[in-house]
């Protein structure tokens, strides 16, 4: 309990190099800016295991507690934000989709029209602009509200209640968080596809549903599925393992939670980044 | 792990501790103390003494920068998911309450129970029922902490540690921020419990409590200790800490400066 998060502060006591005095040099600079980011790889890395060991070894534990906090948690991150969704999906339907629709009907080339939908749909900008959205509505939520808590000491509370801060208060936020991108994901995907084909079809495009449907349904492969399955899911737990790190690993006063809040949101972004990288990789080697 | 038939229980050796927040930073260094079961301890101390500290790591929220905090003849380095039992056995009030917000009073005090024993929320609510009426919270057992004065978020927290029954109960500064009224209703139920409340089945509790005024803990029958320049010194009871001469003593008595020259 106490321990879980003492070890990932232990690990990653940054404030040793955030209020040290200003850098003499830039060797002294970049040197500082290097260790803070090993350190907060590392102190990353160690919640995220902890998180997981925490996720499994407790699953049965106090469900009558759990399992409304868990619900509680895909609401906010997923059934609350479906309307802002279906906006969203319309809007890339008509800015993105219906424009490549016609731009492809001029030079004849509507062949291309499933592939190209879904490399931009379903495996990058789906996906993406899902966890990024997810991430500015939930994700600095969790940081302010992690951050106040741990200031306000009710992280102590519940140690002292023999209740472990990482399974009451983290657990719930990664499932809700995993389950709410992966699911507002597949529902801008469809959304997107439909509102681009309205799009197309106003603009006379010389398509049929019938036709464009087969198209997509051609280009997509079970690679595609069980890959945008595995990317949003990963999206969604390093959303809330990164926002909730920053929120409570770290000891804070009120007056640091904001700072701490644009930090956890810039390392998210460079996270799911990242992951996206190495997914693209997946699919130019598979 | 070693364990002598009857522990007390608070032992303490050569302990030093940290601040809660940088424990580089030692408030506290060689403290030697035993607590029997039974007795009630006040720590008095000045603001910013190390008391909160003192009393986190008391309850095992804290380990030793050196020396052993033993707990019932348990090192509290090992409370936790070892020896979540343990950890069960002692009861923390902190200053201030410290109740979550996002539930409501009953919520609060029921959640401990709850999470333990798996309760569904309604044989958790009327499981709490019966305690929230012992300390008249039933009528404000709805309402979200945000909502509720200071006086009754103390009570409401004192509630909470109480729910599960613990043998060993720690308060920081329990009268610290209470009107004259609740701190009357607070000394006396505290005194209760001290000697054996039905709630715990007619069990004396051991207590522990900080102050930075000691004017509202004269009784003979307590112990004290003192928190001064980070050394705990065990002070015995009331008769000596009224007989002592040192100005900090006599500043926590808020006796008037001319009468301790």
């Amino acid at each position: 309990m106490r321990g879980n998060l003492a070890k990932a502060f232990e690990l990653t006591n940054t404030q040793v190099f955030r209020r040290a005095a200003l850098p003499k040099s830039y060797t002294d600079l970049w040197g500082r800016k290097l260790f803070l980011l090993l350190l907060t790889i590392q102190g990353l890395g160690a919640f995220a295991l902890i998180t997981l060991g925490v996720m499994l070894k407790k699953n049965r534990l106090a469900r009558n507690v759990m399992g409304p906090r868990i619900r509680q948690e895909i609401t906010r991150s997923g059934v609350a934000l479906l309307p802002m969704f279906l906006f969203i999906a319309a809007a890339l339907g008509f800015l993105v989709i219906g424009q490549t629709v016609s731009a492809l009907a001029r030079v004849g080339a509507t062949d291309y029209l499933g592939s190209t939908m879904v490399i931009v749909v379903v495996r990058e900008l789906g996906p993406l602009l899902t966890a990024m959205l997810v991430l500015a509505r939930v994700g600095t939520a969790h940081v302010i509200e992690l951050g106040t808590a741990r200031a306000l000491g009710e992280v102590e509370a519940l140690e002292a209640l023999g209740i472990d801060p990482v399974h009451y208060l983290i657990v719930p936020r990664v499932w809700g968080t995993m389950v709410g991108i992966f699911s507002l994901t597949v529902y801008s995907i469809i959304g997107a596809l439909a509102s681009g084909y309205l799009w197309a079809f106003l603009q006379d495009v010389p398509l049929t549903p019938g036709e464009y449907f087969k198209q997509l349904a051609e280009a997509l492969s079970w690679l595609d599925f069980a890959l945008l399955a595995l990317k949003t899911l990963g999206f969604g737990f390093f959303i809330a393992i990164v926002t909730c790190y920053h929120g409570l690993a770290q000891p804070l006063r009120l007056e640091e939670v904001s700072r701490v809040a644009v930090r956890a949101v810039s390392q998210s972004v460079i996270a799911c980044i990242l992951l996206d990288a190495l997914f693209i990789l997946l699919y130019l080697v598979t | 792990m070693s364990e002598t038939p009857n522990p007390a229980a608070i032992e303490m050796r050569g302990v030093s501790i940290g601040a809660m927040r940088d424990v580089s930073f030692i408030v506290v260094e060689d403290a030697n103390w035993t607590v029997a079961s039974g007795e009630f301890w006040v720590i008095a101390g000045q603001q910013h003494s190390g008391k909160s500290d003192f009393l986190m790591l008391t309850a095992g929220l804290m380990t030793p920068v050196e020396g052993s905090c033993r707990i019932f003849g348990r090192d509290t380095r090992t409370f936790g998911e070892v020896e979540l039992a343990e950890r069960l056995r002692v009861g923390l009030v902190f200053e201030g309450g410290q109740l979550f917000n996002h539930l409501t009073l009953r919520e609060n005090v029921a959640l401990p129970l709850q999470y333990h024993r798996n309760l569904s929320p309604d044989t958790a609510a009327a499981e709490v029922q019966p305690l929230l009426e012992l300390m008249e919270l039933a009528p404000l057992a709805d309402i979200t902490p945000a909502n509720v004065s200071g006086n009754w978020l103390q009570r409401a927290a004192l509630a909470r540690a109480l729910i599960l029954k613990p043998e060993l109960l720690l308060l920081d500064n329990p009268l610290g921020r209470l009107d004259a009224r609740h701190q009357q209703w607070w000394l006396r139920f505290l005194d209760r419990l001290w000697r054996g409340h039905d709630w715990l089945g007619s069990r004396p509790l051991t207590l522990v409590a900080t102050t930075d005024d000691l004017r509202p803990w004269q009784n003979a029958q307590l112990k004290f200790g003192l928190l001064h320049d980070k050394k705990f010194s065990p002070r015995g009871s009331w008769d000596n800490m009224e007989a002592s001469n040192d100005p900090v003593v006599k500043e926590l008595q808020a006796v008037p400066i001319g009468e301790t020259m």
